[in-house]
């Protein structure tokens, strides 16, 4: 990227929120189901249907703007936004223009260079996703699935304080680790269950004034939000410098070509006319469902971050992975508390069982390793009954198996060989059976040592400690 | 049978097994045929299931737990969504919809055991004073069928007035109960908004329509009242409220009288309102001159609002999911276009145009705004008059029933037909609108408003009235009375 | 016009354009009163919004809500082919 120009980046990430029915209909929220089999009444806008308020959505958006210290509308209203499209209904989406559920807050985001960036929020309001248009399907015809009109989505507005595509990316990764973590968002990519918007401008550095913007819309990876935004930041940079200005406008990146192009559809207006909906009154947030919203909060990650570092010592990159995804610092959380000395369990929780878990395509929720065996397993590495080889060993079976890991230890006869004689026995075989190897050690190439060490391992199928061992032979060597 | 017996009688005669279910059912589905042709009343006739609740309506009626409006014919108007017949909303864009669900009033009147005969004409999407703008034709007053019955719910109230069913629903959004019923000398009763469920009742303007009933008398009017009334959940403006209730006890109220109000009418109507004022003043209650402020720019401000929620409402009628599309469509924005220009008359789309208008970029603040602004000083000029009165008289319509065609041209004439309806509608609160007398042997009306949630106190000062009175108990000559 | 997605035909076109001047001083009577520091009033009672509780209800009978559809196919509703936006 030149230096001389900056780059700024805002964000709007639309989160589906996870709830059972749809924001203003009691149709099931459901991914892959067969079109038009959950749009009720209300989401083909029926004549004379008319929309319900959800209030676990409601909820939902309450927990994100508590995470986040947000200003909270104790009063906000519903906005018609009109336009339209065959996927959209009504002929209006249902949204908050005015008023927002959730007001100005800041998000702290931890990018890879291990800084801490504080994202301002600019607010975050409840709206109602639209259905879906199927383009490739039929000929001469656009089929409209409307499965997914009403999904309650909250649209999540940063402040333009971004200044590279990896940060803008780093934010994204932040919403979507809080909204898993407030278990308000399954936060699956794939499926459109958080999408993306960034809005892109560039100026020359130093200026305080921002140049014109383009939104990127739609982008549904951390990767890809990261090369679309550079490409355009490219792009922009490249009209400037060749004398062009930036029209503002809305742009769609497209992955597999790795640029993004101009989204120009005559069907979208840009007069929305909002007003409030008059099927819907204004939302006045009581004290009881507030509180209850707060109780119901789970400790947070910055929360989190704190304690980890306080009560376990951790160092502050290994409590900051931790705190990325809810249900490895809950398993980190359990473990600990079952006794597992934390940095064993950190080490393995984002070690190798990381990469078991990247192997299987699993993520921490699905962990077949439970808690117990976890923390077991650590025990057992602390009291010396696995070594490390061991201790890996153990791991693959628990993996497979609810055994406990001292059943597995017991079974396959994993433990270590601790007792006395028969190490010396096994130390004695070893020696005696390599005369050679003994007289370049008695020469002086004690290197050799390490040789008889892993001799003896082998003979042992790795159950003897090799510490012990190492001592046992310089004993019986006189080295 | 009597074309125009009360509920009251009607029950006793369907319980004594004077005559049976069958019986009234197939009297009054007659008399539709022979006189819908003349009156354009209805836009569609369900003989045969109707006939068919009867029968087991009659049954029913030999058990115990009956329901108490069991076997009476009933009418809804033709926006309330009724599941397997027809709901045209008297607009070509859905003059072949059957809806997959039936509306909440129409449940429950069905449960109260009213027995639908069939669906009644109305102004396109309630659009309208005249009825004039129905897809299906204008609907002639049956005291004379030259002239309007008034609008929207006019087919309701001249099939109430024709003896065609005992009652039926209506709809209203600036008047069209309370207007139509004057003008064909029946009662109608718009509630507190919130009080009876927009569910499956297709929307004009969400802010202000309200579901009430069309009836021969204040007391059969409160009877349809309880059967449509109730919180419903699937209405998010429904109020969670007390069922309406009579007063155990005459009450002597203060009535309050908006004196410039009255001034526009002629003589002939001043005096038949006059004659009313006696009468409730006979009855022990006092009346006090008051202020209205704002009346003029409360209509302005009700074409504004009404015209901004309709523009967004119709929207949905895209020709996609249901109704009308157009055979001419080589893209969407074709598509679009045609069939919503095909399928709307010309008053809809009027309202539309300028309810765009008046929410977009640069109008929104000069008109929507102020509009809703104007509404707040309405209604809240009618809180500041209720804090010394309980009850409000006020005309109806400024004219008997006109001539149809002669206001078609003028739309703003049309508007102003509303005037003395549209601020009650603004302010949310109940009118009950019943026959004072007649002008040039037209029927005319009076209304009387009261309080939010208050229609046990508007009911019953009109029942009253109704008791000295014999307005309500006139009927047009149709050259049919010979029945039965 | 466009907003609104609606056409109108030469004889609409001169009935509304006829009657634009009545109906907009018609609605400028709203300016005879002044609303300085009056507050927009959306609805007429002070009500708030009621909520529903998260309670998903399947069994939509997709066939019956198609069945007056203007055009589907496999269960999608069918409209003129969209040109896709690239």
């Amino acid at each position: 990227m030149n230096s001389q120009w900056e780059p700024v980046i805002g964000i709007e990430v639309h989160v589906q929120l996870a709830t059972q029915s749809k924001i203003f209909s009691n149709a099931p929220v459901e991914f892959g189901s067969e079109p038009n089999v959950n749009a009720n009444l209300v989401d083909v806008a029926m004549p004379g249907a008319l929309p319900v308020l959800n209030e676990d959505a409601v909820r939902m958006a309450l927990k994100f703007g508590l995470a986040i210290e947000a200003e909270i509308a104790e009063r906000c209203v519903f906005d018609r936004k009109n336009y339209f499209y065959p996927d959209l209904p009504k002929g209006y989406q249902i949204s908050q223009f005015a008023s927002p559920i959730v007001g100005r807050g800041e998000l702290d985001v931890h990018l890879d260079d291990g800084s801490v960036q504080s994202i301002g929020i600019t607010r975050a309001h409840l709206e109602e996703d639209a259905g879906k248009s199927i383009h490739d399907r039929f000929a001469q015809h656009t089929g409209i699935d409307l499965n997914r009109a009403g999904t309650p989505l909250l649209e999540i507005v940063t402040e333009p304080d971004m200044r590279s595509a990896a940060q803008a990316a780093a934010c994204f990764r932040q919403l979507h680790g809080l909204v898993r973590w407030l278990q308000i968002c399954d936060g699956n990519l794939a499926e459109g269950s958080m999408r993306c918007d960034a809005n892109v401008s560039v100026r020359r550095s130093g200026e305080s004034a921002f140049g014109e913007r383009t939104e990127i819309k739609n982008i549904n990876s951390f990767r890809f939000v990261e090369r679309a935004v550079n490409y355009e930041i490219d792009r922009q940079i490249d009209v400037l410098e060749s004398g062009g200005v930036v029209v503002r406008e809305t742009r769609q990146y497209d992955a597999d070509r790795d640029r993004t192009y101009s989204m120009r559809s005559k069907e979208l207006s840009d007069d929305y006319r909002y007003f409030p909906d008059p099927d819907l009154l204004p939302l006045q947030l009581t004290a009881d469902m507030l509180e209850a919203v707060k109780e119901s909060m789970p400790e947070l990650p910055r929360e989190k971050l704190a304690r980890y570092a306080q009560e376990h010592e951790l160092p502050p990159a290994t409590a900051v992975r931790l705190t990325r995804d809810f249900d490895l610092a809950s398993i980190f959380d359990k473990t600990t508390d079952l006794g597992g000395d934390a940095q064993l369990v950190a080490n393995w929780l984002l070690g190798d069982i990381a990469a078991s878990l990247r192997r299987e395509d699993k993520t921490y929720a699905e962990l077949p390793l439970t808690a117990q065996q976890l923390a077991d397993l650590v025990k057992r590495i602390h009291d010396g009954t696995l070594s490390s080889t061991l201790a890996k060993e153990v791991f693959e079976f628990a993996w497979s198996t609810e055994d406990s890991i001292d059943a597995i230890i017991n079974e396959r006869g994993l433990q270590q060989v601790s007792d006395q004689d028969e190490l010396t026995a096994l130390v004695q075989g070893i020696v005696d059976s390599h005369p050679a190897q003994v007289a370049q050690i008695h020469a002086g190439q004690t290197k050799v040592v390490g040789f008889l060490v892993g001799q003896v391992m082998k003979q042992s199928q790795g159950k003897a400690d090799p510490k012990q061992v190492n001592a046992l032979l310089r004993q019986m060597l006189n080295i | 049978m009597k074309p125009y017996a009360g509920l009251r009688e009607l029950t006793q005669g369907l319980r004594s097994k004077a005559f049976s279910t069958v019986e009234l059912t197939q009297f009054y589905l007659d008399r539709i045929h022979r006189l819908n042709e003349r009156l354009n009343c209805f836009i569609t006739v369900d003989d045969e299931a109707a006939l068919e609740r009867a029968k087991l309506a009659d049954q029913r009626l030999s058990q115990t737990d009956v329901p108490r409006l069991c076997g009476i014919p009933i009418a809804h108007k033709d926006l309330f969504c009724t599941k397997g017949l027809r709901t045209t909303c008297a607009s070509r864009t859905l003059a072949s919809f059957v809806a997959p669900y039936d509306a909440t009033v129409v449940r429950q009147t069905s449960a109260a055991g009213a027995n639908m005969l069939g669906k009644t004409n109305m102004d396109e999407f309630a659009m309208g004073s005249s009825n004039e703008t129905s897809y299906f034709g204008p609907v002639s007053n049956p005291w004379d069928a030259t002239r309007s019955p008034g609008g929207s719910s006019g087919g309701s109230a001249a099939a109430v007035a024709a003896g065609l069913v005992p009652f039926a629903t209506g709809t209203d959004t600036g008047g069209s109960i309370r207007q139509p019923a004057g003008l064909c000398g029946v009662t109608g009763l718009k509630p507190t908004y919130g009080r009876v469920s927009r569910f499956g009742m297709i929307a004009f303007a969400s802010s202000l329509d309200q579901g009430g009933p069309v009836a021969h008398s204040v007391e059969d009017a409160y009877e349809l009242l309880r059967a449509m009334e109730g919180y419903d959940p699937a209405d998010s403006t429904s109020a969670n409220v007390e069922p309406t209730a009579l007063p155990a006890t005459h009450e002597n109220l203060v009535i309050g009288y908006p004196e410039a109000l009255f001034d526009g009418l002629d003589a002939e109507f001043s005096s038949a309102i006059d004659a009313a004022r006696g009468r409730f003043e006979a009855l022990g209650h006092s009346i006090k001159t008051i202020e209205l402020p704002h009346v003029d720019a409360a209509i302005a401000a009700y074409y504004v609002l009404s015209g901004a929620e309709a523009s967004t409402n119709l929207a949905r009628y895209d020709g996609v999911r249901y109704g009308h599309r157009s055979g001419d469509q080589n893209d969407l924005a074709d598509m679009y276009r045609s069939s919503r220009s095909e399928g709307f008359g010309l008053e809809v789309k009027r309202r539309i145009l300028t309810g765009t208008y008046s929410l977009s970029v640069g109008y929104f603040d000069a008109y929507y705004l102020k509009a809703q602004k104007v509404r707040r000083l309405v209604r809240d000029g009618f809180l500041a008059a209720f804090a010394d009165v309980d009850l409000i008289l006020a005309p109806v319509a400024p004219t008997p029933a006109f001539e149809l065609g002669s206001l078609k041209a003028d739309p703003v004439q049309m508007y102003r037909q509303d005037i003395y309806t549209i601020p009650v509608s603004l302010a949310g609160l109940p009118g009950l609108s019943m026959p004072c007398g007649f002008v040039d042997g037209l029927p005319i009306g009076m209304q009387l408003i009261g309080k939010h949630f208050e229609e046990g106190k508007v009911l019953a000062a009109g029942m009253a009235y109704q008791q000295e009175t014999n307005w309500h108990e006139q009927h047009p000559a149709l050259g049919d009375e010979s029945v039965a | 016009m466009a907003l609104s997605q609606l056409s109108l035909d030469h004889h609409e076109k001169a009935k509304l354009s006829a009657d634009l001047d009545s109906i907009i001083s018609f609605i400028e009577a709203m300016n005879q009163v002044s609303t300085e520091d009056v507050e927009p009033l959306a609805h007429a009672l002070d009500l708030t919004q009621t909520l529903r509780p998260d309670v998903a209800v399947g069994g939509i009978d997709r066939s019956a809500f198609q069945r007056i559809a203007p055009e589907t196919s496999d269960g999608f509703y069918l409209v003129p082919k969209v040109l896709q936006q690239r």
